[in-house]
């Protein structure tokens, strides 16, 4: 059975199409991703499919339900993060934790998953004082406490710092490691790229290409660069070296920096085999590959941030 | 139920700390008893009909309780549950959506009635209050008032559109409610227009059929009162199911 189940759905806000006529599957066990920019289209499928609203037509199953109307047996046995909610102000994140623990038939125990999002120290802190992170992560805990078969998370690490995004995105395979499935929205390519097999992009409320990342990727025709720079008596040499590996296009040099273009994984080997081979010392190597940045770019003529 | 039961020991949990619900419905009465009472004491008056000032004055205050924890501090919590996104986290776990509000009605329901175990045992404490009438035909009374003014709570909740305004649609009505319906001053001392006008206000009716039963009425003997209770009730819960939104 498909963890999820999505057939023509749309969904009209008065006379705005937020979701337009759209079909996928999510496999069981996959880290499913949904990206696209801001008003997309994410938050609406994302909540139909968790059963917070209702579709102007089409059909959603979870788990073989229908979210809304087998609303209680479906929601024991997912867990959800919900990009705009909140608690009651004066409640404290451990009543928070083991309020939802006994709203659960078969709960996972909440004290390590406190732990695991950091929360060990704030359990007595009221909901209405945590910070945004904070908010965050105890959110994230709540979708936990299930110990459900799917995870929903809607824009899972916005208004994490940097450290806390990356211990999510652990996180997140972790779970994919447990055999859960995750079902995860988020306008960050890169959060994407790194987490999702596969990534529905969706553009004003349509699908515009899924696939797993690397052949969604494989479509745009951006070259790959490598980028080094070598001391300016040899740069004469190494330009013409590796002006002539396999996947090499073409390369430019400007001061003691040159840039390779060309195509393929192996490119960057080929670039820096053939400068060791002529015994040419170099520094600050980079390699710049085409990113699902690239391929929203190709498929909707507008970067994602725009 | 076990969720249920959670969720009603928390929501009675944010009652108490939150400070306006927990002043004006738990300590606000006693202040209130001790200040009259300090001043009229409870010896029998003929103003009172006989009775003492504190004797009359406990079972107004008893619907002054209803009203701040049913109708104000039910209204508001339900308004800003739904703006800050509390109703909404709720749906998205296997409790019924019901409970959310079930819970509401459970903590308004213990807080009124400790609060009028802590008034009247404060009064009998201090001022030897006395209760002339049948504990069952009061709690009978009390019911009916708690119904009937949570039903206005919640609709207020249901109509208005932000947390502001339903916190002023509250305030509009409970204020002249509380003056105008004898639950704190009685309606005798008002002109008759003022009392006719207060006739509108389902706290007016509490007050009457509260001290009605207190002092050893039937129940039975307050068709009218009952009855009119018991349409803004229904009025209210039939306007908000038409209008009440989760977020």
């Amino acid at each position: 059975m498909k963890a999820v189940e999505v057939r023509n759905l749309r969904k009209v806000y008065g006379t705005k199409v937020a979701v337009n006529d759209i079909s996928f599957d999510v496999e069981a066990g996959e880290i499913f991703g949904m990206v696209g920019p801001n008003g997309a289209g994410k938050t609406t499928t994302i909540e139909c499919i968790e059963g917070l609203r209702r579709q102007t037509s089409g059909t959603v199953r979870v788990l073989g339900m229908d979210p809304v109307y087998e609303r209680n047996a479906l929601q024991q046995r997912v867990g959800v993060q919900l990009q705009q909610s909140s608690l009651q102000k004066r409640l404290k994140v451990k009543e928070a934790l083991q309020l939802f623990s006994d709203l659960y038939p078969n709960p996972a125990p909440w004290q390590p998953i406190a732990e695991r999002l950091g929360l060990s120290a704030s359990l007595n802190t009221h909901f209405g004082a945590l910070s945004g992170g904070q908010r965050q992560r105890l959110n994230i805990a709540l979708a936990l406490i299930p110990n459900p078969e799917i995870v929903f998370f809607d824009e899972l690490t916005t208004g994490l710092d940097p450290q806390a995004r990356r211990a999510m995105w652990d996180l997140v395979q972790d779970l994919h490691r447990e055999g859960k499935t995750v079902f995860l929205t988020t306008h960050l390519m890169d959060e994407a790229e790194r987490l999702c097999d596969r990534v529905a992009i969706i553009d004003h409320g349509d699908i515009v290409a899924l696939d797993t990342p690397q052949n969604l990727i494989s479509t745009v025709d951006v070259e790959t660069r490598v980028l080094l720079t070598v001391p300016e008596e040899a740069l004469a040499e190494a330009v013409a070296r590796v002006r002539t590996v396999p996947h090499a296009i073409r390369a430019e040099s400007a001061g003691s920096e040159i840039v390779v273009h060309g195509s393929g994984d192996a490119l960057p080997v080929e670039v820096v085999n053939a400068l060791w081979e002529a015994g040419i010392q170099f520094a600050s190597l980079k390699v710049e590959r085409p990113t699902l940045e690239d391929v929203f770019l190709k498929l909707t003529g507008r970067t994602i941030r725009s | 139920m076990k969720g249920l039961r959670r969720l009603a020991i928390v929501e009675m949990k944010m009652f108490i700390r939150e400070t306006e619900s927990f002043f004006f419905t738990l300590v606000f009465p006693l202040v209130l008893l001790f200040i009259f009472g300090s001043i009229y004491g409870n010896k029998p008056s003929s103003f009172f009909g006989g009775h003492g000032a504190v004797d009359v004055s406990v079972p107004g205050y008893v619907s002054l309780i209803i009203a701040n924890a049913g109708f104000l501090t039910m209204g508001a919590t339900i308004a800003g549950y739904r703006e800050q996104g509390v109703l909404r986290r709720y749906r998205a776990t296997p409790l019924n959506p019901v409970s959310l509000l079930a819970a509401q009605l459970l903590t308004v329901l213990i807080m009124t009635v400790s609060s009028t175990l802590l008034l009247t045992g404060a009064a009998k404490a201090f001022y030897d209050l006395k209760f002339y009438g049948n504990i069952l035909h009061f709690a009978g009374a009390f019911a009916v008032s708690l119904l009937s003014l949570c039903a206005g709570g919640f609709v207020v909740a249901s109509i208005a559109r932000s947390p502001r305004a339903a916190t002023l649609m509250l305030m509009t009505v409970f204020y002249p409610m509380i003056f105008l319906s004898g639950a704190t001053i009685p309606r005798e001392v008002l002109p008759s227009s003022v009392q006719k006008f207060s006739k509108l206000l389902p706290l007016t009716h509490s007050v009457t059929i509260l001290r009605g039963t207190w002092f050893g009425g039937n129940l039975g003997a307050f068709g009218s009162e009952i009855l009119v209770l018991v349409i803004l009730a229904g009025v209210a819960m039939a306007v908000s199911r038409l209008t009440f939104r989760w977020e």
